[in-house]
């Protein structure tokens, strides 16, 4: 019977371990495990962490600065359009108000027009029924002066004498 | 070194490497416990420190250089494969999944880095402690989350089979889960590193003992040199892979006790 961790040919068995291999086995394990969890672990965790907060803060960043550029457009497009509607407006509110003054004006004019005609018809009215009295007067005066020198007889008669007159002027009116 | 220095000393005939060139002596003679893996292991674990602390310290959202490479590593554990495995409850997880990758993956590469050149995990001590711990953790969480009798009942019947199956099923389990898994966890970390660095010093030794053979044999040595090389490049590929293995069967026993129904 030879020891157990001897092979038949004298060599040593090498799947028998040492103690001491087994043992410093563990304790280097335990070191690094120690050291690793506590100082490194932790540190590229946070380093992890930062950067998925770096990327998605980023990102984050981006897309409300995309949405705030696109509300922007949106803003400025609806502007434009009131500005467009609004110059049209005031461009169609300014042609009727020219074409109301232009109308009001024509009226106006046409008005006054009309007015001083008429101003000039009746005074040219006035005048002639004026002159026709005036001249009725003095002719029928004259008449009378002559024809009263003429017959010899003085028509001092008031409606005779205007009656005479009438008639005459008729007279005259129907041979002209 | 032993070896090459038995080898000078023996002058005739080729010793092949065996399982007592793993057996170093101790570096101070009259600490017989303070063995070169054992530096090694106290070795990697300041390095780790120092390199993560230093790469972390800043925590910067734009990460330089130093905190780039630390994060990458760091963010291959945590996002690659404990948040794919573990589910929800990652987080809790992660530092010792984290460490448990770091400090295999540096003692895996101290069998190829010039001068150290020797996998600490290639003394199964190492390995079974890492085994013990991930034993010890995972049996922890499932009692924890599910009780005692409702997890112990979960491994031994599992459930949705029939009943005769119990009879070849509860054994298989009982074994797997409480035998099997530590032993094949922590011998296939140490049976790759120990191969690995084996075969390292086949071709190394074998080539240098083969430049001083006589001259037809000294055309041969390049030969074995670059399959050296060769090999050194492709253990540093298992180092990679079996720290990742280790890291990723210990998440997936974790995430088995986690879960109701494994």
């Amino acid at each position: 019977m030879q020891p157990l961790n001897l092979l038949a040919g004298g060599e040593l068995n090498p799947l028998i371990p040492h103690t001491s291999e087994v043992i410093v086995g563990f304790i280097a394990f335990t070191l690094l495990f120690l050291v690793l969890k506590s100082k490194v672990v932790p540190m590229f965790e946070k380093a992890y962490a930062a950067r998925t907060e770096a990327i998605q803060g980023g990102i984050e960043r981006a897309e409300k600065a995309q949405l705030e550029a696109q509300r922007a457009l949106v803003q400025y497009n609806e502007q434009l359009s009131s500005a467009q509607g609004e110059a049209a407006k005031l461009r169609e509110d300014a042609r009727a108000q020219g074409a109301a003054i232009l109308e009001e004006l024509r009226t106006k004019a046409q008005d006054e027009a009309a007015r001083i005609t008429a101003a000039a018809h009746a005074s040219i009215e006035a005048e002639r029924q004026q002159a026709i009295t005036s001249l009725r007067n003095e002719v029928g005066a004259l008449a009378v002066e002559l024809a009263s020198k003429i017959v010899g007889e003085a028509l001092d008669d008031q409606v005779r004498q205007s009656r005479i007159v009438d008639r005459f002027i008729e007279d005259l009116e129907k041979s002209k | 070194m032993r070896t090459f220095v038995s080898l000078a000393a023996e002058g005739e005939g080729f010793t092949p490497p065996s399982a007592n060139d793993f057996v170093l002596p101790p570096i101070f003679e009259n600490i017989s416990w303070f063995t070169k893996p054992i530096l090694l292991a106290f070795v990697s674990v300041i390095l780790i420190s120092v390199f993560f602390i230093i790469s972390s310290r800043k925590a910067a959202t734009v990460p330089s250089k130093m905190q780039f490479a630390g994060e990458s590593v760091y963010g291959f554990i945590r996002d690659g494969l404990a948040k794919d495995v573990l589910g929800p409850e990652f987080m809790r997880f992660v530092p010792y999944l984290f460490t448990l990758f770091t400090f295999v993956l540096v003692n895996n590469w101290f069998g190829i880095v010039p001068m150290l050149q020797f996998p600490t995990f290639s003394r199964v001590g190492f390995a079974y402690a890492l085994a013990i711990i991930t034993y010890l953790v995972y049996h922890y969480v499932g009692v924890k989350k599910q009780g005692l009798g409702h997890y112990l009942k979960g491994i031994a019947f599992m459930p949705g089979v029939p009943k005769p199956i119990y009879v070849l099923l509860t054994p298989i389990e009982i074994a797997t889960f409480f035998i099997v898994r530590p032993f094949t966890l922590g011998l296939r970390l140490f049976a790759n590193m120990f191969a690995g660095h084996l075969l390292l010093l086949v071709f190394i030794l074998g080539g240098e003992h083969l430049l001083q053979g006589v001259v037809g044999l000294k055309l041969v040595s390049p030969f074995a040199f670059t399959m050296g090389i060769a090999l050194t490049f492709f253990e540093f590929m298992v180092q990679c892979l079996q720290a990742y293995i280790f890291t990723l069967l210990t998440a997936l026993y974790i995430a088995g006790s986690l879960a109701d129904e494994h």
